[in-house]
Order: C-alpha cells, then structure tokens, then sequence
C-alpha cells in the first residue's frame, strides 16, 4: 500500500525473504527426518527456538527470530511462541527488535493479553527524537489489532497528525485506516484528523491522506473542496502510488461540481474529425465553444496539471489519468490518452489485460480515439488466448468501411490459428462485422460458407451459429445455403451447430420444400440419441412442417412427439405437450391452435450482435468493477454532472477573500458580483489555455494576454487590475499582511508597496496565509509562487526544530529504539535548482535532520540605477520617443519576469493615438507581458507605463513593434545582465555553504589590478551594485565582500565574491549554476571594478 | 487496497504469505488454483478473480504467482503494478548473488529515489539504448505491422548529487516517452533535454516509442517453404534467413522458435549453420542460428514426421525471431551529449546502442 523504500515493515520483509531462502534449503534437509512425525519435531524446533530466544547472546536470538518470521512467512503457526518473542520487544539490538515488530504483527490480534505488555514500548517509542523511530511506533501500534488499545491508537494518531515530520504525519494518515478498519466507532474522530491532514502542504502527505479519506469518508466532498487547487498544484510530486488515488478521487469529485464540459452535439462525428486536427485547431474549436459554455477554471486546472502524468512510468498512473480525461475532459481533448495506453500494450500481460479491457469500453463509443492505432491490436501467435480475445474485441469495435477489406485479410490468418479459443471468436466476429458493415455482409457470409468445409469441428460448428444469425438477418434467398447446411447434418456432431442448422431449415422450410421433411426423417431416426438443445429444435422442425406441409409430415411429427412425451428431459417434455396442443387440432384445444402458423411461423427480429463491453460503460473506467463488470464492494458510483454547478466559491481559500477587501477594483465586484472572486479565475482560465498551448509551442501565451488587453476600453480597467492582482499575488499577499490596514490603492500604488512588501517578506516571511494563496494561484507563476512559499516554510521549519531541539536531551534517555543505522542524513538540499518542484524541496526540508537549512529571501534592492536606455529615438519615432530603465522590482506581472519602466513622450504638436504594442519577435520561451494600450498622448506629454519581460535567464534581445494609431516601429530591449537579477539576503554563513556547493564548474573567477583607494568597501559596494542587482551579505572579514542574488527566471543563485589582495590586486569570484550569465557577469564587473 | 500477499510456485506450494490487515486463510487461493485449472495455460488465468468474499488479483513472473487478495474496489491496474514492483524488488534482491546478513536499511534522503553519501572511487555513467522491433511480417515477407520501442537504461555510479543532462542530436523522433520520476519533465518538454539527479546504479531511464511515420527498417528476411501433404504423414520444411539492410553492422545471436501444430510428431532437419532442438512434448523448434555471414545463407531443411491418420494442420507455423545488431539504434537515434553539474569529479561517460528483435512474428 505504502511505497516507502525506508519503511520498517519491508525492510523486515526483505528479512523474511532472505530467510526464505534458508528455510527453503532447511525443509529439504529436514524432510526425511519429519517423515516420522511432523507434530514431535515441531515441537522440539520449538523449543529449541524458546531456548534460544531465552539466551544472552543477541546472536543467537537473532538467529531464533529469523526462524520464526521464516515460519511466519510460510503460514506456519509460530503463536505459541509469544511469551518468548515479546520478551525481547525492548531489545537494544535493531536487528532482532525489527523482527520481534513484524512477529507482534502478525500474533497480537491471537494474544491481546500479552501484547499489551508491549504498548508501553510503543508509547515511549512515539515520543522519540528520530522521526523515522517515532513512525515505525505509529505504525506497529496501528498494526496491533488488539481493541482495547483504541483510545492509545487514536491518541497517537492525533498526536503524530501534528508531528513536524511530514513522514510521520504520513503514517498518522495510515495509520487512520488502520484504526478505522479495527474499530468503525471511531469514524468522526477519525474524519477530525482527516480533515485536519488534507490541510498538510507536504507532498508526501497528501496521498495517504487522500487514501484515508476515500476508506473512511469519502462522501464527505466537502472536506475537499478548500484542498481541491492545493491536490491539483501537487499532484505532479507527489509519489506515483498517491497519484493514482487522488486522480480518482478528484475525478468524482470533478463529476459533482462541475458542469458537463460535453456538448449534445458533441457526438462521434464531431470527435472523429478533432483527432485529426493539430491542436491549435481543437484550441479554436474549444474557444468558440466557450460562447455558450465556459469552464470553471478549476475544472481546467485539473485536466492540465494531470497531462504530464500521462508520461508516468507507472501503468496505474496512465490509466488513473486517462479514465479522469475520459470521465472530465471536453470530448475533443480526450484523444491524447489514445497514444498512452496503446504505449502500455508493450508491458505485462496482466497490464495488457486490463488496458485492453479499457480500450475495448472506449472503443465502443469513439472509434477515432484508436482508429490509428489500429494495427497496434494485430494478434500475434504468442499472445495468451484472453488477451487475443480482447484485442479482437477491440478491432471489431474499430472495424468500419474504410479498414474493413484490411481486418477480413488479418481475420483470415487468425480463423486458421491453432488456438481453436481464438479462431471461434475469430468467426463470431467476422459475423458482428457483417451485420455491422453491410458492405461487407456478402464477402463475410461466403467466407463463412468455406470455413463450413473446414477440417476443424469447433469452426465448423462457430460458422453454422454465425450463418444463421446472418440469414435471419437477411430473410433474402439464401437457398444454396441452406441445403450446404443441411448436408452438414449427417457430418457434424456439435450440438449447438446442429440445433442451429435444424432451426435454420424450420424457419425457411418453405423454400427449402424438398429437403427439409427429408432432414426430419433422419432426424426421428436419431432423435434418441441427440442433445437436449438438438431435441428441442427437432420438435421446432417437426412442428414446423406440420403446419406447413402436413401432408408428408405428418406422421413423421407425431412419431417425434411421442418420442418426446417420454424423454427423460422434462423440458422436452413439457415442449412436446405444449407443441401437441397447439398444432394438433382435437376439441380442447382452443382457440390458439387457430394462429398456430402465425405463432410457430411469426417474423423474427434478428439478433443483435453485440459487444460484451457495451454495458460496461456506466463502471467508472479503470476500476475493478469496470473489469469485473458487476458492482465490487466499496465502488463508489460516478455521479452524473449536475444540471448547475454548485457554489465554485466554496474552493477559495479564506486568504483569497481578504485579499478582496483590498483590491482596488470595485469594478470587477460589481461587473459579476455572483461570482465574486472569479473575475480573477477567469483570468486564470486565460492563462491556463495559452499555457497548456506553450506546452507544446510556447511564446503564445504573452499573444493572448495582449489580446485580452485590447479587448475594449470599457474594461480596461478592471481588466489591467485583475491583472495586476493575478500577477503579483504572493506579493500582493504579503504586503497585505504587512500593512492591513492599506487605504484603496491604484494600480500604481501597488508598485509602490511593492518595497515595502520586499520588507515585509524578510521579515514576517513565516506567514502561513501567504503560502495557502499561493498554492491556489494558477499555472505559470505557481513554480515560483511555491517557491517563495517554500522560503517562508523553512523558516517556520527552523523555528519548529529549535523549540524541538530544545526538547531532545530531555527525552533522549528514554530512547529504547536507538535506531544507530538510521544515518541522520544531512546533506543539504542543492537550493531551489529545478530539480525539485519547490513543494517538494518543502518536504524534503522537513525530512531533514540536520539543522543548517538556509534562509534566502529576496530583499530590496540596494540600489536603483536611474540609467536610461533608448528605445525609440524621436526622430526614428516620427516624434514619438520612448525610454526605458530598469525599476529593479519584482515584476508585478509574474514572477519570472524582469520589470521594465517605459517612458513614453510625445515630442510633435499633435496628439498620439492608441500607443501599444504590435508584434512581437521573442526567443523560444521568452515571455512578455505587454502594457494596456495608450488612448491617446497630448503633445509635449509623457507617460510611464510598465511592462514585463521574462528573459528566461539570457542576455537575448526582446524585439517587437511599438504601435500608434499609424504606425509601427521596431524596437529592442537588450537586459543588462545585471538586471537579469534579484537580490537576496543572506548569512555569510549561509552563502559559504552555498559557494561550497556551486563548485567546478560553477564556478568563474578573475584578477583585478586597481589602485588601492577604490578598494574600499563602499566604493566596491557602489560600484557592484551599479552594474548587477544584488544584495550584500554582511562578512566578517574586512577583506572579502560578498553579494548574492537570484535569477529572475529561474531562482538559481549567483553568488559575487571580492576578495582584496596584497598590492594592487582583488579576485573576483563567482559561482552559480547559470554558468554563462556567471561568465558574463565577471565580464561587465571586471572593467568596472578595474576602473579608478 | 491489498489485503493479504500469498506467493505460490509453479507445483502449486503457498510458499510465502504477508498480511497487513488481519490474517486470511491460505484456503482463500483455492478459488485461485480452481481457475488456473481451468485456463489450462498458464497464460491464461485470468489476473482479476472474483470469489464471494475477495477478490484475488494476481501476476505470473518468472514462473511464480503473486496472489493478492482485495477486499474493496482498487484500480486493478494499481494492485497489478505494485505486485510487478514486489517482484523486481526481489529479482533486485535475490538476483545478487550476495544476499547480505543484515538487513537492508533505508534511509530518508533528501530525493526519494538516490540514496546519501554515494561514493565511488572510479565515477562512471553509462547509457545503453536499446531498440526492439516490433513486426507481423505476413507470408509474403511484406510488412503487416512494424514499430520500434526503445528504453535508455543507465548504470549511474557517481558520488555525491550529479546533477546529469542527457542531450539527443534528433530528440524528435521520440514520439511517445515515459519517464523515470528523476527527469524534470518540464526541461524535456521546453528543450529536449533529458535532466535529472539520477537514482544510483542500474534503473531505466526513459522508454520510448519512435514515431510510427518513420519506416522501419527490417534488418532481416526469411524465405520459408513449409508444407504438408495430404494424406502422407510427412511434410518438408524449409527455412533460409538472410539480412536485408544491415547498415555495415553484423547480426548476431539469431534464433528462430516455432510453435510446430500439434500433429507433428518428430522433426528431421540439417542446419547448415547453428543447432536446432525440437520439444516432441511442447512441439516448439528452436534454431540457434548465431551470426549471418552474407556470403553463406543459414538454412534449415529437411522432413517434418506427422502423426498418421490425422488431417494435416490447416495452417502453417509462425516463425519467432531473435536478432541482436551491436552499435546500432535501428531508428537513428543519437545521443549527442551527457553534461554533469553538481560535482566537480570528471566522470567516464558511455554510450551504447543495441538493436534487437522484439515481438518479432514471420507468418509462413
């Protein structure tokens, strides 16, 4: 259930497995001997085991315990066993301590008594400092299925629910579980811890938790819905097993609150044409939808933030996401999971079952999906008959006018297969495709014609079942047919295909007048000796005839039936009873005799030729009720979509509210005050698109989000501050909680306190609020949203270690469970480097025992260059001039991106109209988020607008068009590698740490010759922080200075080094990962440090 | 979620059981022996088994079941999957032939999947990308379905936190990839860049399907003559393997299985090259070929002995082949460099190609 590596049961279960190994060649040196009686030398193994267990030496208990989770292992009973083994639950050797868990285990439920004496082991051991010790506790303890200790269990478990180590916390989520399967009283205690870990922002939480509650309550929706952006923002990090059980939980959970993202006539034909489509096109297609039908952004987020895992290694995971896009997406966007699970075709056969399972339901209701991997389901000789079954299935599903010529060519190898399973599953599906494809129908019906020569019985026998299925289906002259059926009479012994022939020669006795009394008459003579089904369908025959041509018949019928008035069969029996009455007249028989013909002879609806999986379709695929096709225990229904979606507020987190009070847009409040906050959702929703588009091509994004600036001028203003609000909400956030009481402010302001904010965050940056915001911000800024979330966790973390430090040498004495081979590890986490998703690195910093972790916060700037640069000259501008600088602020449009202040001025005596920004030329991945458009600029006038530019870490120029009413000027923006930075605060401490880190090629370093008056910290300081944006880390020693930054885009560290020398000269040093900014850097510093 | 874990070997012996909840009877696997029954094959019994009070779900790996036993609904794709990783765990294990004395510890790492304090005196990482052809060529010898999966599996012995990116000159041709949970899907998606911290020592990187609008190239073609008479109890066999493109490159380690109809009795070949074996019991022919000399054809001619009395079969045997091409990715692929960061040590990078056969069927 757990996939923790390092967890305490498995590694004692590797223990049972090497043991294994050495009962294995025990038992066959002991067999001879236990010949002679099994029960005397078990015994005597036993207590030679007691004895052992009773020793001092640890080796020899260790040996005895070995044997007896040996025997555990095997399903020998080992209970009687217990007073000895318990004994030793206390031992100071791990080795034999681990084993003595997995025997308690295993015998506590049969002992309860005695296993009580161990509990108190277990309560000590979960107030250990190690949190791996106090984990394993909880997990024994839960394990022990003794009721008594209910009370003790649930304790604990709310006491590790609130452990500072997110691995603990995980095993309070399992342990859950546990309890609740023990003890079902328990259950709104239980809901209470649950509801408090769904809160938990760990990775490593989040998927047992989420298994606790679809075990113990998953009804209860509510509890996720303030979770629900958190699991999403999550789910790529946490471990593949808790990925699987979120996804299906999230899909129920989408099928509650959302509306169905289908629409009527959204049907197969629709559908078929997007597969072919590129994605843009589907793009298109779902835009215009949105006229009439608008996905919640929540929904979106969903269906984005699963499509990376569709690459999982893990089948689970594949499958999880696929049925979530089969069950939520828009029908267009399902076509993506065709080519993952064709992908899992390649892995085990057990996988291949279930998968194909899968597809064959798929398959049923859109072809498209799989229609190009059609020859993917080709069955090879190798294959297990049930997996050449279903991948028959699924081609007859996919079987159409186009391919049909080419699956008949592929079916007439597998009809002459040696697996005779398969060749008669071959036929029958060589008749759906008949009946399904008219086009076909002829070729398919003399096919089957031939194979009734066949050497094989079975195909025979199939062919004739087929046959008549498909005559009945085409009541047209099929005479010839019909009387090569009858001569198969005398040859084939299958009984079904026999009945299937008589029935065939009864229904059209008509046209076949001269054969079918003569086929009766042989039939009397064997009437005795045939099958029931046979009888049966003699009887149909025989009353048949009787009806129709009494003359030669008739006695011939009457011989039958009193044949059959004695057979043994009661249901021949009755039948024949039943037939006498109705078609032999005599004076009881009633009114019924008289429609006869029309009863025995009525017009016959053909059979439908089905598939197997059609009625499968309501199981929620991927399930085990899906493969089982009946309802399993525990399967939880998928809800229709609801006719209206309910209240989409209820996923706000509390911050996002407050957050509103400020915001300075009345106007979005009033525009749709039903939907509150979700004026911004929807600019998230804008976002998402262009993003989930930049996934595959990037750079559209920064296009889109033009576009919805110039959308009118009516909304302008509400529009630029929804995003402004969007953009800059961690540190909208922040300042917030720093200044509550803000007055209303301007889009302008908000820059403003922007500074303060950088304070703020240095300061106050334990603020949990901050964090659960920022989980629920979207898409492209939730990496680096998360990361300053990540910032403000450590610190929280270390704090949280202190007062535990404090606690240590205070319980350390009664740490029974010296776990020494647990290494402490302590190697530090490389930094925020995109190794880890921040969330992640959050988890790992809590697992860390050591006690260094570093604190890096953005601060403020040092200083802020007033140094313009030009953009348009006036006279290149047709008056227009523009200039730019660099405002050394996190942009406010998004965490990755570099601000940039234009000044625009007009310098002609006309006014300038609609001053914006066309199109844009940008490097691969670089990003830019466009100031709104410029109604008009009076002559002489000026004005500044802000801009951002995500320059992805490169000194690569961003070029695009400034536009007026007229005309279009080419511009670049070339960012000074300096400003390509954000300063960071520091410890020396920490940054020797860092430096240590970013060694070799991390590392660049230079000589400076300069006089020694510009060796002065000052002068350096100034000097630094004029050409690069970074912050001054404090040093002890009078001749290094240090600085240290981040890099916009992608958070890595640069760290700045000046070391002064003897004479003249300085080493300048600088290590980071970006190696070719670093490199560019020691460029432009070296000149200037040089200079006098 | 799995209830209980029982592990049975191929005669039928409940070898190994584990419980995590409370403890079932073994007498549970009954309804699973009833089915194995009746599938006759291995193969064939079906991985999900309803019974009244479980379910039973289970995988055949080198010739042992895995039986877990569920008692609510689960993804069966979830329980399948985790029983695959229980058993290469113990591949992993027992594989080695130095099963250690103590008990194998883990150990919370700062990344889940590479252990602390890795140290190597000699700092290597080797890739090997492997191709296998998937193909159904038909009587004819023309194409019916072909298809190239690859994996790049790494054997990664480097100390401290490498920090590897693995670079590809034609990263397009991978179609359709998974991942191993290391690589930072993001910088793949954005650069084509296979980045990551890998795990230490052998595990799969990445596995891949190369983009089904690029032809296969079929490096091999078989001439085959088999047929039966009617009415004798003898039939000819005839079989000649030759290389069709092999780009300079030998092919080697080649063997041929059939799975002969089951009224062959015996079979009297001469191979002109390699050793053939047939099974009279399993009725599977197996020619161990080796390597194809151009000069000289590998040929395997002679009588195929029937059972007298009965019809001869009605269709002729498929031919499985196995082939292996050293230093070559059938579909192009090149891996243009390995980077590391992170640690100042040079490492000894390796690259290797193989080409192999996969489901490789020739219908005769």
């Amino acid at each position: 259930m757990s996939s923790n590596s390092f967890a305490y049961n498995e590694q004692s279960g590797g223990g049972e497995a090497t043991e294994l190994g050495q009962e294995a060649t025990s038992t066959i040196t002991i067999s001879p001997s236990g010949a002679f009686g099994l029960f005397s030398s078990d015994l005597k193994k036993n207590e030679d085991l007691k004895q052992m267990l009773e020793s001092n030496k640890d080796s020899a208990k260790l040996d005895a315990m070995k044997r007896i989770v040996g025997m555990i292992a095997k399903g020998k009973n080992a209970s009687e066993l217990f007073p000895a083994v318990v004994k030793n639950v206390a031992s100071k050797n791990i080795e034999i301590k681990k084993l003595v868990y997995v025997y308690l285990v295993r015998y506590a439920e049969e002992q309860q008594d005695l296993a009580l004496l161990s509990i108190s082991t277990f309560q000590r051991a979960l107030k250990d400092p190690n949190q791996l010790i106090r984990a394993s506790a909880l997990r024994v303890l839960s394990s022990i299925r003794v009721p008594i200790i209910v009370p003790i269990m649930m304790l604990a478990i709310k006491e590790a629910s609130a452990d500072l180590s997110p691995y603990v916390r995980k095993n309070a989520a399992h342990a859950i579980q546990k309890l609740y399967s023990l003890d079902p009283e328990q259950k709104e205690m239980l809901i209470e811890v649950i509801e408090k870990l769904l809160k938990d922002k760990s990775t490593l939480v989040a998927g047992s938790v989420v298994m606790a509650f679809e075990e113990v309550c998953p009804d209860r929706i509510d509890l996720i819905h303030k979770n629900y952006r958190k699991l999403c923002n999550l789910l790529v990090d946490v471990e593949e097993w808790g990925q699987v059980v979120i996804i299906h939980m999230l899909t129920r959970y989408a099928r509650t609150q959302f509306v169905s993202p289908w629409k009527e006539d959204d049907g197969l034909e629709d559908n078929e044409k997007n597969f072919y489509e590129s994605d843009d096109e589907q793009k298109e297609k779902t835009d215009k939808r949105k006229k009439t039908y608008a996905m919640d952004p929540d929904h979106r987020l969903l269906i984005r933030n699963t499509k990376p895992l569709l690459q999982s290694r893990n089948a689970a995971v594949v499958m999880a996401v696929a049925q979530l896009y089969w069950h939520i997406a828009p029908k267009s966007e399902t076509g993506i999971i065709s080519k993952s699970l064709v992908r899992l075709l390649r892995s085990n056969r057990e996988v291949q079952y279930i998968v194909l399972q899968n597809i064959a339901t798929m398959s049923i209701q859109r072809k498209g999906m799989f229609e190009p991997y059609l020859k993917s389901f080709y069955v090879r000789s190798t294959d297990p008959t049930m997996i050449k079954t279903l991948k028959l299935e699924i081609l007859t599903n996919l079987a159409n006018e186009a391919n049909i010529s080419t699956l008949l060519r592929e079916f007439q190898t597998y009809v002459k297969s040696q697996d005779k399973q398969f060749a008669a599953a071959t036929i029958q599906t060589i008749g759906r495709c008949a009946t399904n494809i008219s086009e076909v129908t002829d070729t398919c019906l003399n096919g089957l014609v031939c194979l009734l020569s066949n050497r094989d019985e079975i195909v025979v026998a199939e062919s004739v079942v087929v046959i008549k299925k498909l005559l009945q289906m085409q009541p047209a002259q099929h005479g010839e047919i019909i009387k090569h059926m009858a001569k198969l009479l005398d040859s084939i012994t299958v009984p079904v295909a026999r009945a299937s022939i008589l029935w065939l020669i009864g229904e059209n006795c008509e046209r076949v007048p001269k054969i079918a009394p003569d086929v009766l008459r042989k039939m009397a003579k064997s009437f005795t000796s045939e099958d029931d089904l046979v009888k049966l369908q003699i009887l149909n025959l025989g009353a048949k005839l009787y009806l129709t041509n009494s003359k030669q018949t008739k006695l011939l019928t009457q011989y039958i039936l009193n044949l059959g008035k004695y057979d043994q069969n009661y249901d021949i029996r009755d039948r024949t009873r039943f037939i006498r009455q109705l078609i032999v007249p005599n004076e009881k028989s009633g009114a019924l005799s008289k429609y006869a013909k029309k009863i025995f002879l009525a017009q016959k609806p053909a059979p439908l030729l089905e598939s197997p999986f059609k009625d499968r379709d309501h199981f929620q695929l991927g399930t085990l009720s899906h493969t089982l096709n009946t309802k399993a225990t525990g399967y939880l229904e998928l809800s229709n979509w609801p006719e209206v979606a309910p209240d989409p507020s209820v996923r706000n987190v509390e911050v996002i509210e407050l957050a509103k009070e400020w915001t300075p847009v009345g106007k979005a409040k009033k525009e749709n005050s039903a939907k509150k906050f979700y004026s911004e959702s929807e600019e998230d929703e804008d976002s998402s698109d262009s993003s989930s588009d930049s996934e595959s091509g990037s750079g559209s994004e920064s296009g889109e989000r033009g576009e919805s600036g110039e959308e009118g001028d009516s909304s302008e203003d509400s529009s630029s501050g929804q995003e402004s609000e969007s953009g800059s909400e961690s540190g909208v956030e922040d300042e917030r909680t720093a200044k509550r009481n803000s007055k209303p402010k301007g889009k302008s302001d908000s820059e403003d306190g922007e500074k303060e904010n950088e304070k703020s965050k240095t300061s106050d940056s334990s603020n949990a609020e901050s964090s659960s915001i920022e989980e629920s911000s979207s898409d492209s800024e939730s990496e680096s949203d998360s990361e300053s979330e990540t910032e403000s966790r450590r610190v929280t973390k270390e704090k949280g270690k202190k007062t535990k430090q404090d606690r240590n040498p205070l319980t350390k004495d009664v740490s029974l469970l010296d776990l020494d081979d647990f290494n402490p590890v302590s190697t530090p986490v490389a930094l925020p480097t995109p190794a880890l998703s921040p969330s992640l690195i959050a988890d790992l910093e809590g697992l860390n025992l050591s006690t260094s972790s570093s604190v890096i916060s953005v601060t403020a700037p040092v200083f802020v260059p007033m140094k313009t640069h030009v953009l348009l000259h006036r006279m290149s501008g047709k008056g227009l001039a523009a200039n730019y600088y660099f405002p050394r602020q996190p942009c406010i449009f998004g965490d990755k991106m570099v601000s940039v202040q234009i000044t625009l001025n007009n310098t002609t005596d006309q006014k300038i109209e609609n001053i914006h920004i066309g199109g844009k030329k940008l490097p691969i991945g670089m990003q830019m988020h466009v100031f709104n458009p410029i109604d008009s600029l009076e002559p002489e006038g000026s004005i500044t607008v802000s801009m951002g530019i995500d320059f992805c870490d490169s000194t690569q120029t961003a070029s695009f068009q400034l536009c007026t009413k007229d005309d279009c000027f080419n511009v670049n923006i070339q960012p000074p590698v300096g400003e390509l930075l954000l300063p960071v605060a520091m410890s020396e401490k920490d940054f020797k740490k860092e430096q240590g880190m970013l060694t070799g090629m991390n590392e660049t370093s230079t000589v400076i010759i300069t006089a020694p008056q510009n060796f002065t910290s000052s002068v350096i300081l100034q000097k630094v922080v004029n050409v690069a944006n970074v912050g001054a880390v404090p040093s002890g020693q009078d001749n290094i200075h240090r600085f240290a930054a981040k890099t916009v885009h992608s958070g890595s560290l640069m760290l700045v080094t000046v070391e002064l020398k003897e004479g003249s000269t300085a080493q300048l040093i600088i290590n980071t990962e970006k190696t070719v900014i670093g490199s560019v850097l020691l460029r432009e510093l070296k000149p200037v440090l040089s200079q006098g | 979620m799995i209830h209980s874990l029982f592990l049975i070997n191929c005669s039928g012996d409940i070898f190994l059981e584990k419980h995590w909840k409370s403890v079932v009877s073994q007498s549970v696997c009954d309804y699973f022996f009833e089915a194995q029954e009746k599938a006759a094959d291995v193969e064939n019994v079906p991985p999900v088994i309803s019974t009244p009070h479980h379910y039973l779900i289970s995988i055949y790996r080198d010739k042992l079941f895995f039986v877990s036993v569920i008692q609510t609904e689960v993804p069966p794709l979830f329980v399948i999957e985790f029983l695959h990783r229980v058993a290469d765990t113990f591949q992993d294990y027992f594989g080695s032939s130095n099963v250690g004395d103590t008990l194998p510890t883990g150990q919370l790492s700062n990344i889940p999947w590479r252990r602390a304090g890795v140290k190597y005196t000699n700092n290597e990482a080797y890739f090997d990308v492997i191709e296998e052809i998937d193909a159904i060529i038909d009587k004819s010898g023309s194409t019916v379905f072909a298809e190239i999966q690859g994996v790049i599996d790494a054997c990664i012995k480097l100390s401290g936190m490498p920090d590897l990116s693995l670079s590809f000159m034609n990263p397009r041709l991978l179609d359709d990839v998974s991942f191993h949970p290391c690589i930072r899907f993001k910088r793949w998606e954005s650069e084509r860049v296979l980045s990551f911290i890998p795990p230490d020592g052998n595990f799969r990187l990445i596995s891949y399907r190369v983009s089904s609008q690029n032809l296969v190239a079929i490096p091999v073609y078989v001439k085959h003559n088999i047929s039966f008479k009617e009415n004798s109890s003898c039939g000819r066999f005839d079989i000649t393997i030759g290389p069709k493109q092999n780009m300079g490159k030998t092919i080697e380690g080649i063997t041929v299985t059939v799975h002969m109809p089951k009224v062959v009795l015996n079979m009297n070949l001469t191979p002109t090259q390699g050793s053939y074996t047939f099974d009279p019991v399993t009725k599977v022919l197996t020619w161990d070929v080796g390597k194809i000399t151009p000069q000289k054809l590998p040929s395997l001619k002679g009588l195929v002995n029937l059972q007298s009395g009965a019809p001869k079969p009605e269709e002729n045997p498929s031919l499985n082949i196995q082939f292996k091409i050293q230093q070559l990715a059938i579909s192009g692929l090149k891996v243009n460099r390995l980077d590391m960061y992170g640690e100042k040590y040079k490492p000894f990078k390796g690259v290797k190609y193989v080409t192999k056969a996969g489901k490789f069927q020739v219908r005769t």
